[in-house]
């Protein structure tokens, strides 16, 4: 019988939370690793798979601490080994691929070097196959460029460069390409994919996305409230169902109707990069427009122009017959309150010293009108009870959030809505939760989205419109239902591959 | 014209602009809101007793009786070729005056930010690269103890201990490297706290950075991820608040070199302010802020050195 290259057993984690307390993180988890095996350990956030993991590296903060069980490597148990021995196992026995390759790099040295300290006795060549081998082109010149002067997907590769760089036996990789682009995603995991072929190497991915896992993996472990629930679990199913490939698409409804929010002919420069290059759009009375492309597409600047934050170099917006582009700053408050935005991030996006009553009441204290009753009408528009009014954000789920930040939307009763990457941050349940919630505020009030994604398997769910953009233009337009099912560019056919999750 | 240059332009003009608005409002101040600024360079006491012929002689010879704008392109023309007009006191240029004392108060502060700087280091390192958490916490408390001590009781301190009692360094004066020990350490110590806090919270933030989760995972250890990716990170904020300080030297060098008997800048700015030598003060202030504004100047510009991403948007033409 051959060994499993990481095999943990029992192993509980605790998090101190107060003088005496601690609060367990992951509670009996034992799992195994073989040569040349590909597992994925899915899970949400707060499920614990992140402690687990860094259980497994020697890498739990200062708070946490082992409880029971043990850790082992090709079968020598490093439970309890402290940093300088632990130094030995990290990055020849297992290498490590962190989640944002944006911030895991030092910043200020070149990628090079900092390839180089992880090869066995600093060999400049063997820097360089690790690149090679991580499957990077023209690796002189990533040797002796900076992190900043690379794209999320080559960072990310040389990240695995570094992770190959000792030559492990196994690679862990923790939620490795959630940071990326889905075409990216694709070519990340297919390499990993290929890496365990080529190299006999056991990988063990980290995910939320159930549909990321499901198309590589040999076995799939599901993690929740820091235990592993198996596949016959309650849980296992809600999760599977609220994988976004396995929903419903959104009824078709008829075409025509009014349109409420009119781009024309677009532009917006910054220095010599053009960010926008003559884009149109049309946004129907009641439907969802979703405009989708990659980061660099122009998808944040067209959102922001839609709603007024910026100035476009040329073209025309129109919210109903007002022109937007010619207001000055009063009457442009004035459509502010037709026109309201959603932003990414729900940690960032919400003041973490108001409180949720203070939060949705913000708008109508900016234009002087009584709150009363609406914020808790409002905030069971988006299915919270009253006992979340006097909560803070630092209280809040992501999910519950982002919630909030909707009811914030609302408050001034506009007719449109932008709604910029709202679900991305978001977990596959929650955003599955968000996304209905979306769909039944616009059946009840009429609503009107602009609906920004990079992840076309969204768009399915909640568009009746979709507008594809690539490198600041529009590659392709029409309603939702055509275009995802019969595209017309390679572009929109490409995008529509790396959907993670189809092949099922 | 490029980034690089435009950038360099921005900054030489930015540190002309403090040196001349120091001027001016030194001017103001000095010259212009006094009711009479002859008053000023006389006396308090003998003032009445002075006839006012003589006032009049006085205000001829300093220009005083010409309209308010003339009086200052003059001064601003004659400051411009470094002239700051003659000591009330000892009848001296004012530019020579402090030319002599400037290199004894430089010494001292430079010395002073050299020591604060890896006392300050000292610190944040130890305090990062400690596992103890006691041993943290003891650490990162000597900061707010540093800048808390006034300079007056910690110089008075050190003397009593290392001159009067130890006898290891002399008490006062200016001769030799052994004098300038303890008004050094005086002068560091105050100095030395804001730049440790601000170092240790860099320190800790830049620890908690996805770069040192991988520098683990590659089989770093503490010490080397600290000295390797850590340090250089951790000291770009630094590197500002170290030339902001450079200003309070100067002025904390008017406690210390009068609680130490040195010669210098400090304490000829006492003096002069003392006897109301108005135009030794304005000398004194515009080249206080033309060091202020030089110190800051290198930092603006050893900056993009340091941080390849700031290099980079100045050669892409992009404001910073």
């Amino acid at each position: 019988m051959t060994e499993s290259l990481l095999e943990i057993t029992d192993l509980a984690v605790d998090y101190r939370t107060g003088r005496r307390t601690w609060t367990p993180a992951v509670d009996g988890v034992s799992l195994h690793v073989d040569p040349g095996e590909f597992v994925s350990l899915v899970g949400e956030s707060g499920s614990g798979k992140t402690t687990l993991i860094q259980g497994a590296l020697g890498l739990l903060p200062v708070a946490a601490r082992i409880r029971s069980g043990t850790v082992a490597y090709s079968g020598v148990d490093v439970t309890g080994f402290n940093d300088r021995r632990m130094a030995l196992v990290r990055g020849t026995y297992v290498g490590f691929v962190p989640q944002d390759p944006n911030t895991s790099l030092n910043p200020v040295r070149r990628v090079g070097a900092q390839v180089q300290e992880a090869v066995p006795e600093k060999k400049r060549e063997a820097a360089l196959e690790s690149l090679r081998l991580a499957g990077l082109e023209d690796v002189e010149r990533v040797f002796r460029s900076y992190p900043h002067e690379l794209s999320g997907g080559m960072k990310q590769r040389a990240l695995i460069a570094i992770a190959l760089a000792g030559q492990p036996k196994i690679i862990v990789a923790d939620e490795p390409t959630s940071a990326l682009d889905v075409t990216v995603q694709k070519r990340i995991l297919d390499h990993l994919v290929s890496l365990r072929e080529t190299l006999g190497i056991g990988i063990l991915l980290v995910t939320h996305d159930l549909g990321v896992a499901q198309d590589r993996s040999d076995r799939i472990l599901v993690m929740n409230k820091g235990r592993i629930v198996d596949e016959d679990h309650e849980y296992t199913r809600r999760l599977f169902a609220a994988n976004p490939a396995r929903q419903p698409a959104r009824e078709p409804r008829p075409a025509g109707g009014r349109v409420v929010l009119r781009a024309t002919g677009l532009t917006k420069e910054y220095g010599t990069l053009r960010a926008l290059d003559g884009v149109d759009l049309a946004v129907r009375e009641g439907t969802t427009h979703a405009v989708v492309g990659e980061s660099g597409a122009g998808k944040s600047t067209l959102a922001g122009i839609l709603a007024g934050f910026a100035k476009p170099g040329a073209g025309t917006v129109h919210v109903g017959d007002r022109e937007l582009t010619g207001l000055n700053r009063k009457q442009l408050r004035e459509v502010r309150r037709d026109l309201q935005y959603v932003f990414q991030n729900p940690f960032t996006s919400l003041d973490p010293r108001f409180t949720v009553r203070r939060l949705i009441a913000e708008p109508l204290r900016a234009y002087q009108l009584p709150a009363g009753d609406r914020v808790t009408e409002l905030l069971a528009a988006v299915s919270l009870d009253e006992s979340f009014l006097d909560r803070l954000p630092a209280q809040l789920s992501g999910g519950q959030r982002q919630r909030v930040a909707i009811a914030r939307a609302l408050a001034l009763r506009p007719k449109i809505l932008v709604l910029d990457e709202a679900v991305s941050a978001l977990d596959v349940s929650v955003q599955d939760q968000i996304l209905k919630l979306l769909t039944r505020l616009q059946d009840e009030r009429g609503l009107s989205y602009v609906f920004v994604t990079h992840d076309l398997g969204v768009v399915r769910l909640v568009a009746d419109d979709v507008t594809v953009m690539k490198d600041g233009a529009v590659v392709e337009n029409g309603p939702a239902a055509c275009v995802l099912r019969d595209p017309e560019h390679d572009y929109t056919r490409h995008l529509l591959d790396a959907i993670p999750g189809v092949k099922l | 014209m490029t980034g690089v240059a435009r950038y360099t332009a921005l900054k030489v003009g930015r540190a002309l602009f403090v040196v001349w608005a120091a001027f001016t409002v030194t001017f103001v101040l000095l010259f212009v809101l006094p009711a009479d600024p002859v008053d000023l360079l006389f006396d308090p006491a003998e003032l009445n007793a002075i006839p006012p012929e003589v006032k009049e002689q006085v205000a001829a010879n300093y220009g005083f009786n010409e309209p308010v704008i003339l009086q200052y392109l003059n001064r601003l023309g004659h400051a411009l070729t470094g002239d700051f007009g003659s000591s009330v006191q000892s009848g001296k240029p004012v530019t020579g005056a402090i030319l002599e004392v400037l290199p004894s108060t430089l010494v001292l502060a430079s010395a002073a930010l050299v020591l604060a700087t890896l006392i300050a280091f000292g610190i944040a390192l130890a305090a990062t690269a400690t596992r103890r958490t006691w041993l943290r916490d003891l650490l990162e408390s000597l900061p707010s103890g540093a800048v808390s001590v006034p300079v007056f009781l910690s110089g008075i301190l050190v003397l009593q201990v290392f001159s009067f009692q130890l006898g290891w360094f002399p008490a006062f004066g200016d001769q030799g490297w052994r004098s300038l020990v303890l008004p050094l350490i005086t002068l560091a110590i105050p100095v030395a706290g804001p730049i440790a806090q601000l170092l240790v919270r860099s320190f800790t933030t830049e620890f908690a950075a996805g770069y040192v989760t991988t520098g683990w995972a590659k089989g770093g250890t503490r010490g080397g991820i600290i000295v390797r990716d850590v340090l250089r990170n951790a000291s770009l904020p630094a590197l500002t608040i170290a030339g902001v300080t450079f200003g309070n030297l100067i002025a904390g060098s008017v406690i210390t070199e009068t609680v130490f008997a040195r010669r210098g800048l400090g304490r000829m700015t006492q003096t002069a302010i003392n006897t109301l030598d108005v135009p030794l003060v304005a000398g004194i202030v515009v080249l206080v802020a033309a060091t202020f504004a030089v110190i800051n100047l290198i930092v603006d510009l050893i900056y993009p050195l340091l941080d390849p991403r700031l290099r980079a948007s100045l050669t892409a033409g992009v404001a910073p």
